[in-house]
């Protein structure tokens, strides 16, 4: 399979420099083409696997149980002012 | 005694022949001797421990002890920890500081365990060599030309180098029981969610589970026994989850009786010779002791290793996202827009092989292809489960090897990721089921570690350590220590 791999590393917002790329690109169309044996394999009327025990996610009650820690959350970020997190200007 | 198992060391401390303050000094020598030429902690702040260690004295004097009271345990470098650095093996983590412990962690505090440093492991756990770390690779005691085995490569080299008498790694696709088996110690992946997932960083969270690294099967009951429990703030912490009684499971020592299946599918052509001619000896060994043994199969296992690199890749593609250089972790310099920074921080940040997997989990998942690949995928992933339900319709455990070759050469498998992936042939499919395996040491080839594998229905983890503690009482295998460092 011929895979754009610069097209593919954009949906993941990784940039790839045209050595990356020329790594990157072969290897990932290999993987694929080794992934590409589940085709193979008969699954009619075989449900996905949502949970490895088919057990629900569980639900609880909505209500704050953590407090306010906003000040000792943030501080591992590279840029905060006033509590926001800074980045680039979005609109101009 | 840096090779003494956490039993033995609780009966010294119990005694009053050590304290928690000299155990912590005689493993941060060990440490200080070995960890340059084998690269197995990441991280490890003398004062830290030493303090821990203090602390957990005083407490032993005035409460008594508690189930770890003063055991040093050596951290994989993927759970967080609100002392020292938690940075997964990446760039993109590099000096990050965790605001919380991780629920694993605070359950080992308060069982009075010492925290020993963090270990080195693949980057985000992705890898099974140890060699896409940040921090270089680390090296398999028993031959430092060759890899520990990985994703949790630095935990099982210091456990098995007696750097740390046990250790904490997690398992996604084998990476508690494959280095456990190429450094020729004892490894469990608990049933999938039994232990809390919070504050350990997020690979696959359909597949990812916590576990002890030990010397003995005892070690990694009694440490199992303090890391599991449900956690009301995970999610994929099962809340009614059948209870075992993880000591009380290892005490006979018996398998009389034992059904034991052997899937014809984990025994096939390529693989080592020795690692062939170990694992049938010890099912010999199950059969003296009593056991029966079964043949039975598994058809869908040949597509696992398909499976995973769909499923694995396409969930760590979503939680990896979380990396965009705004909340934490590395950011580029001078962005010229948001696009860019994402863009650039994240390609400066994360090495090859992360690389290669965010990649096949986005393709995976975008538009045109999510049915063909993930949904697909899924649906063998069904497929797997109904092959081991129908095999314990017949028997009560499962034995394979725990991986088809021993400890390879550093860069031996680097070039070629595929060759890479099919390294964890015989672990995957039960990380899929969701299911519990334990890999110990059952002898060696050509003087390196064989791991042998058991696998029982989910819950089931007492049936897994009665048959293990049987097997190793009656072999020799845990009093083997390798050259490194002298003994």
């Amino acid at each position: 399979m011929n895979i754009d791999v610069q097209k593919v590393a954009m949906l993941a917002r990784i940039r790839l420099t045209d050595e990356e790329a020329a790594e990157l690109g072969p290897q990932l169309e290999q993987i694929v083409g080794y992934i590409d044996q589940l085709s193979g394999i008969g699954t009619d009327n075989i449900a996905p696997t949502a949970h490895p025990h088919d057990i629900a996610m569980p639900l609880r009650a909505d209500i704050v149980s953590n407090g306010n820690r906003r000040e000792i959350l943030q501080q591992p970020a590279p840029a905060t002012e006033a509590g926001l997190y800074i980045v680039p200007k979005v609109i101009e | 005694m840096t090779y003494a198992t956490l039993s033995e060391l609780r009966a010294q401390l119990d005694s009053g022949a050590q304290t928690a303050c000299s155990l912590a000094e005689a493993y941060l020598e060990r440490v200080q001797a070995l960890n340059a030429e084998l690269n197995a902690f990441v991280h490890i702040d003398a004062d830290e421990v030493l303090e821990q260690a203090a602390a957990s004295d005083t407490y032993r004097a005035s409460h008594g002890p508690r189930p770890l009271e003063g055991l040093p345990i050596a951290i994989k470098d993927i759970f967080c920890t609100q002392d020292g650095p938690t940075q997964c093996c990446s760039n993109i983590l590099k000096g990050y500081r965790a605001p919380y412990d991780a629920h694993v962690i605070t359950r080992l505090k308060e069982a009075g365990a010492v925290l020993f440093g963090k270990t080195n492991m693949d980057e985000f756990a992705m890898g099974s060599s140890n060699e896409t770390s940040a921090f270089g690779p680390c090296r398999n005691p028993w031959d430092t030309t060759r890899i520990p085995g990985g994703s949790s490569g630095g935990s099982a080299c210091a456990v098995a180098a007696g750097m740390a008498p046990a250790a904490l790694g997690t398992d996604t696709g084998g990476s508690i029981r494959q280095p456990a088996a190429l450094c020729g110690i004892t490894g469990l992946k608990p049933t999938y969610g039994r232990v809390s997932r919070r504050g350990i960083i997020a690979f696959a969270s359909s597949l990812d589970q916590a576990g002890p690294m030990t010397r003995s099967v005892e070690d990694t009951a009694l440490l199992a026994s303090v890391m599991c429990g449900h956690d009301s703030a995970d999610a994929t912490s099962v809340a009614d989850a059948p209870e075992v009684d993880w000591l009380g499971a290892c005490a006979a020592r018996d398998m009389k009786g034992l059904k034991i299946g052997r899937p014809r599918e984990y025994f096939i052509d390529g693989m080592d010779a020795g690692v062939l001619q170990a694992v049938e000896e010890a099912i010999e060994t199950c059969r003296e002791l009593g056991a029966e043994v079964i043949d039975v199969s598994l058809p869908h296992t040949p597509a696992a290793v398909a499976a995973y690199y769909v499923i694995a890749p396409s969930e760590a593609s979503a939680n990896l996202s979380r990396y965009d250089g705004v909340r934490f972790g590395h950011r580029c310099e001078a962005p010229e827009d948001l696009l860019d920074m994402y863009t650039r921080t994240r390609d400066e940040g994360f090495g090859a092989e992360v690389k290669r997997r965010i990649l096949t989990g986005s393709f995976a998942l975008s538009s045109g292809y999510y049915d063909a690949y993930y949904l697909k995928a899924q649906k063998v992933r069904t497929l797997i489960r109904q092959d081991f339900l129908q095999a314990f319709a017949q028997v009560d455990v499962l034995l394979t090897p725990t991986s088809p070759v021993t400890a390879f050469h550093i860069g031996e498998k680097t070039d070629d990721p595929l060759t890479m992936y099919l390294a964890d042939v015989f672990t995957i499919a039960l990380n899929l089921a969701g299911l519990p395996g334990l890999s110990q040491p059952c002898g060696f080839a050509d003087g390196l570690p064989v791991g042998l594998q058991w696998i029982a229905p989910a819950w089931q983890e007492d049936r897994i350590l009665a048959a293990a503690s049987a097997y190793e009482a009656a072999t020799d295998w845990l009093s083997q220590t390798p050259a490194t460092g002298g003994n």
